[in-house]
Order: structure tokens, then C-alpha cells, then sequence
């Protein structure tokens, strides 16, 4: 991919906000620099809603056919689940790296997403993670089983929820069991 | 055709365990010595580490992380300090980075050489084994000699690093350094000249540039198929920016690119070459100046508890990208941390690797993304309807006697 062909930060975000327009609800630029001669990278951080999620992943694949997938980060706030999904664009070039965080929220009363495993089949582990540990549905995932937790672990207990399906119940405290 | 049982395991939640020997449940469906399917479960040794850091202050979280691996316990905690420190904001003083790059080097030369001794083993070298794991004590003495450990290193400070490099410290890093230049050509001849070696590794378990980019492989597994991806290089971090290296794919030795276990070993012998002299350039060029950003850690605990927001830190480790996700949101502990070890993204690999390979080549393919080695301790046969398991040592003898039956 020649200098040419690849976007600078800002223009990527161009690209995504003239694609999707409203349904952009927050894009930044995260600058930093490193070592002696202050090297500039880049981490861009764009929130969108959950409807042109699978578009804006096509779109960065668009960009880059190389596009790498790092892994999905998730969380419970209170009437939402929000994943991030961590991408990164125009490895093998030095210091033209991009990574790309793609926040989505979902409500809890419709906490599901479309997988990308047909775009990118390697991110089939996360999308299994996120299902078992957050309690979301990956419509169309191509392997519908758990992943790191066993079989036999309850149903319908979620590991990183927060609220009455959290893992609360299962805890623990070593210092209070008797032997 | 039947399929085997699955066994069940009540450990509840938590990251991969990326340290060596970690039991990593494979199920392949075997047509004679043939694998026709391959099934991966994981999870085994789930110990709920992002939960748990969820209760945890950062500063603690260093020491959990450091726990996630004992190979790469320099990688986790780094990543971890690298997205807290772009979410608070922290300019890590010029002469930390250097110093982390100093040892994030010196774990990849230990990591790889510790590869290559688990790798000697699986084909039944075990002098191999025993000659390369001596060479790592070095590696191990100077970590001990500059951290004050050996495998947790407690070198790793939000801001910087713990302690400094001293000139009067540089000799023995030198001698250390001298070490490995001149057992380098021994490494090289027995793993890359042998004509054994060669017989077991060169076009077995190949996975082709475009599987390796479709199921996003990271670190040598990945450079070994043609891909170059390395985050030093890629975006950089530390003080890689201001050092002089390139990416190593194998075309580099052999003059072309193959993706199969050869290449993996090619690519790991090169990068132990390029982390000395990474660290030679770090000794060389390491300006003078602070060595963390704020010395006192409650004050630093103090500034993070009144800090929102999410960040990233990445790194390249030994096996590949290590990525740390962390939001902070004003209280002690973060609101969320996800950690992805290498290994979590070099397993899908794994299929296209270990299909149409013989029952043999198992522990030697699954040893070349350097995961963590008793992920082979239950393979189930199915042959003429019948099922049965075969464990960790009777696959070990079947790649000895496989590599007995070669004649070179």
C-alpha cells in the first residue's frame, strides 16, 4: 500500500463521518508521541450506534484488506452493555500503524450485534467471549459454544455484568471459608 | 462418525494463561494418521485476573499482571501501564524508555531461547533441549542482576520503570551481551543447518500469508507466514523509534517464505540477533534524566483516582502483540481491563496448521506459535468408530520414534 493510498488520522475519520454521517455520535483523535525524537502515533476512538457497526468494520477493511482485529473490550453500564472493538490499520510500513477503537453501546433489552467473522473469521474468540462473559448474542456467529468457560458453569450468570446477573452470587472470600 | 465427549472443568472466568505448559484442550477428528478437523477449548486455567483487577488499585493490578505469565511477566504489566498512562495523561521520562526497552529485549531473549529448547524436545532432541535452556541461564542471571528477580520481575512503575542502569552496571550487560553473539553460530547450525531438524520442520504445519492475515496471527507466528506486523515497528513505543531495525520475516535467511515450522524457528533465531543489538543501541544512546515520572506512589494513586477514561497500551511480546484495554473512571480500582495475550489470537491459526498433518507432527506444530505446551495432553482418535485418547507422553513417543525413522 503506497504512502498515497493510506489516510492520515484525520482523514480516516473524514472517511467515517461523510459514510455514516448521524449516526457518528463521537469521534477523537488520541495524539502521543515517544521516545527522543518524539515520534507522533495514533489511537482514533469512534462511538457509533450499533446499526452501521458491520458497515464501519467493511469500511476499514475497505481501507486496509489487511485490516488486523486486536480483540473486543467490554462493560456493563447500567442500561447498556458498550463494546469496544480494538482494529488496527497499515501494519508493515514503519510508524504508519493506526489503531481504531469502535465503541458501540447496546441496550440491555436488545443486547445484540451482528458478527464479523464473515469480514474477519479471526475474530470469532472474542465474539464467543463477549457472549459468555457479558451476556450479548453475536446474531450469525459461526460457532454458537462457549468458549472459556466450562459447560457446566450456571446459566444465565455473566462474569463482567455488574447487575443481578453478575458473578456476586459465585464469589468466594477465602478468609471466611472454614476448613 | 463419533465424536468424543467433552470434558467438563469448573473454573469459572478470567484470560488465557499464555505460560508454558498450559492445558489447552485440542479435539481433532484423526482419519488414521491423518487430522481431518480440529476443535480448540479453552479456558482451563481461568482464574478471573480481569476480574479481579477490577477490585484491585493500579499499582496492585502491575503485580497481578505480572502474574498472568511467567514468561512474559514483563509484557503484561508494561501494557497495562502503557493504556493507564495515555489515559492519565503520564509522559514517561526519555531515559525509562529506553530502560523498558532494555528489558522487554532481554525477556524476548529468554523467551526464545526457551522456545527453542521446548521446541528440540517435542522432535526428541533433548540434549538440544538441555544445551539451549543452559545458554537462558545467563539471560536469567542479568535479568536477576537488573531487576533483582529472575521471572517476576517487579520492574515495571506506572510513569517508568523501578530501578536504573548504572554505567558501572553496563560491563556485565556487555559480557552478557558477548555471550550470545558468540554462541549465536552454535544456535544457528544445530537448529537451521541439521539435516533432521530440517526433515521435521521445513513444510510441516504451513500456514499461508493470507490465513495468518484472515485470522489475525500475531508475533513470529505471523512474521513467519510473510506478515509484517511488529508494533515496535508498526506505531512504535518506548524509545523503538529512535532505534534503527527492520521487520524479520524468514525471506531474510532462507530468500523466501514458507510458513511452516522451519520458518517460525528462522524468524525466533533472528530476533534473538536483533534484541542485542537493540539493546546495544539502548546502552549507547540512553540519555541521562529521570527514571519514572513520579516517584512517590500514592501521590500517583492520588492523581489516578480522579481520572476518566479509556486508553490502550500494546506491545510486542516475545510471542506477539500483548493489548491491554483499561477504562478509569474516578475510583480506585478501573471499571473495566481487558487483557489479550498472543496466544489468544494465534490459536484459530492453529487449524489450518494441524490439518492433513500427521498424528506426530502435533507436538512440534502446536510448539511453533510458542504456546503453552500441554495444550496437546488430550487428543481423541476416532477409528473405526472406536474412540479413544491418547495423552501428552504417548504423542511425545511418537514424534521421537517419527524422528528416529528419518534418515538424513
Amino acid at each position: 500500500m503506497t504512502k498515497k493510498e493510506r489516510l492520515t488520522p484525520e482523514e480516516l475519520i473524514q472517511s467515517i463521518k461523510d459514510m455514516f454521517t448521524t449516526n457518528i455520535q463521537d469521534a477523537r483523535i488520541e495524539k502521543r508521541t515517544m521516545g527522543k525524537k518524539k515520534t507522533e502515533f495514533y489511537h482514533l476512538w469512534i462511538r457509533l450506534d450499533k446499526t452501521i457497526f458491520k458497515e464501519a468494520v467493511r469500511h476499514l477493511q475497505s481501507l486496509d484488506p489487511a485490516l488486523h482485529f486486536a480483540v473486543a473490550s467490554g462493560y456493563d453500564l447500567d442500561d447498556t452493555i458498550e463494546l469496544v472493538y480494538s482494529f488496527s490499520l497499515y501494519h508493515g510500513v514503519r510508524h504508519q500503524e493506526i489503531s481504531v477503537n469502535l465503541t458501540v453501546a447496546l441496550p440491555k433489552s436488545d443486547p445484540t450485534i451482528e458478527t464479523i467473522t464473515d469480514l474477519i473469521p479471526g475474530s470469532l474468540i472474542s465474539e464467543q467471549e463477549k457472549q459468555e462473559m457479558l451476556g450479548i448474542t453475536v446474531k450469525n456467529i459461526p460457532k454458537n459454544s462457549r468458549v472459556f468457560i466450562a459447560d457446566d458453569f450456571p446459566k444465565g450468570v455473566y462474569a463482567w455484568r455488574r447487575d443481578e446477573t453478575g458473578p456476586k452470587k459465585l464469589i468466594r472470600n477465602l478468609h471466611k471459608v472454614k476448613s | 462418525m463419533k465424536t468424543a465427549e467433552k470434558t467438563t472443568y469448573q473454573l469459572p472466568i478470567g484470560p488465557i494463561h499464555p505460560a508454558l505448559k498450559e492445558p489447552v484442550m485440542f479435539e481433532f477428528e484423526v482419519d488414521g494418521e491423518r487430522i481431518v478437523n480440529v476443535n480448540v477449548r479453552l479456558g482451563h486455567v481461568h482464574r478471573g485476573v480481569e476480574w479481579t483487577g477490577t477490585q484491585r488499585n493500579p499499582i496492585q493490578i502491575l503485580y497481578l499482571a505480572e502474574r498472568i505469565c511467567g514468561i512474559c511477566s514483563y509484557c503484561h504489566p508494561m501494557a497495562f501501564s502503557l493504556a493507564v498512562e495515555r489515559v492519565a495523561g503520564i509522559e514517561v521520562p526519555e531515559r525509562a524508555d529506553y530502560l523498558r526497552v532494555i528489558h522487554g529485549e532481554l525477556e524476548r531473549i529468554c523467551s526464545h531461547i526457551l522456545w527453542a529448547g521446548v521446541a528440540a524436545h517435542e522432535i526428541g532432541f533433548d540434549s538440544v533441549l538441555f544445551l539451549t535452556w543452559q545458554m537462558r541461564e545467563k539471560a536469567l542471571d542479568l535479568t536477576e542482576y537488573l531487576t533483582g528477580n529472575r521471572i517476576t520481575k517487579g520492574i515495571t512503575m506506572i510513569g517508568g520503570v523501578r530501578r536504573d542502569i548504572t554505567p558501572d552496571m553496563h560491563p556485565k550487560i556487555q559480557e552478557t551481551l558477548q555471550y550470545y553473539k558468540e554462541i549465536f553460530k552454535k544456535l544457528q547450525h544445530v537448529f537451521l543447518d541439521d539435516k533432521t531438524f530440517q526433515l521435521r520442520c521445513k513444510d510441516c504445519g504451513v500456514l499461508s500469508k493470507e490465513d495468518a492475515v484472515k485470522l489475525c496471527a500475531v508475533g513470529p507466528t505471523a512474521r513467519a507466514s510473510g506478515v509484517k506486523k511488529d508494533v515496535r515497528l508498526d506505531q512504535g513505543y518506548f524509545a523503538y523509534s529512535d532505534l534503527d531495525f527492520d521487520y524479520i520475516t524468514p525471506d531474510i535467511y532462507t530468500g523466501e517464505v514458507h510458513g511452516d515450522v522451519y520458518d517460525r524457528i528462522v524468524v525466533r533465531l533472528l530476533e534473538i540477533q536483533q534484541s542485542i543489538g537493540l539493546i546495544e543501541q539502548c546502552l549507547n544512546q540512553m540519555p541521562a534524566g529521570p527514571i519514572v515520572s513520579e516517584p512517590k506512589p500514592l501521590k500517583l494513586l492520588a492523581k489516578l483516582k480522579n481520572v476518566s477514561g479509556e486508553g490502550i497500551g500494546r506491545m510486542e511480546a516475545p510471542r506477539g502483540e500483548v493489548f491491554h484495554y483499561v477504562k478509569l473512571s474516578a475510583q480506585d480500582a478501573p471499571y473495566a481491563w481487558k487483557v489479550r495475550a498472543p496466544t489468544y489470537n494465534n490459536i484459530l491459526p492453529w487449524i489450518p496448521m494441524l490439518t492433513n498433518q500427521q498424528i506426530a507432527d502435533i507436538p512440534i506444530v502446536a510448539a511453533s506459535t510458542d504456546p503453552c505446551m500441554s495444550c496437546t495432553n488430550r487428543v481423541t482418535i476416532v477409528k473405526n468408530q472406536d474412540t479413544s485418547f491418547l495423552d501428552k507422553e504417548e504423542l511425545h513417543r511418537m514424534s521421537i520414534q517419527k524422528t528416529r525413522r528419518l534418515q538424513p
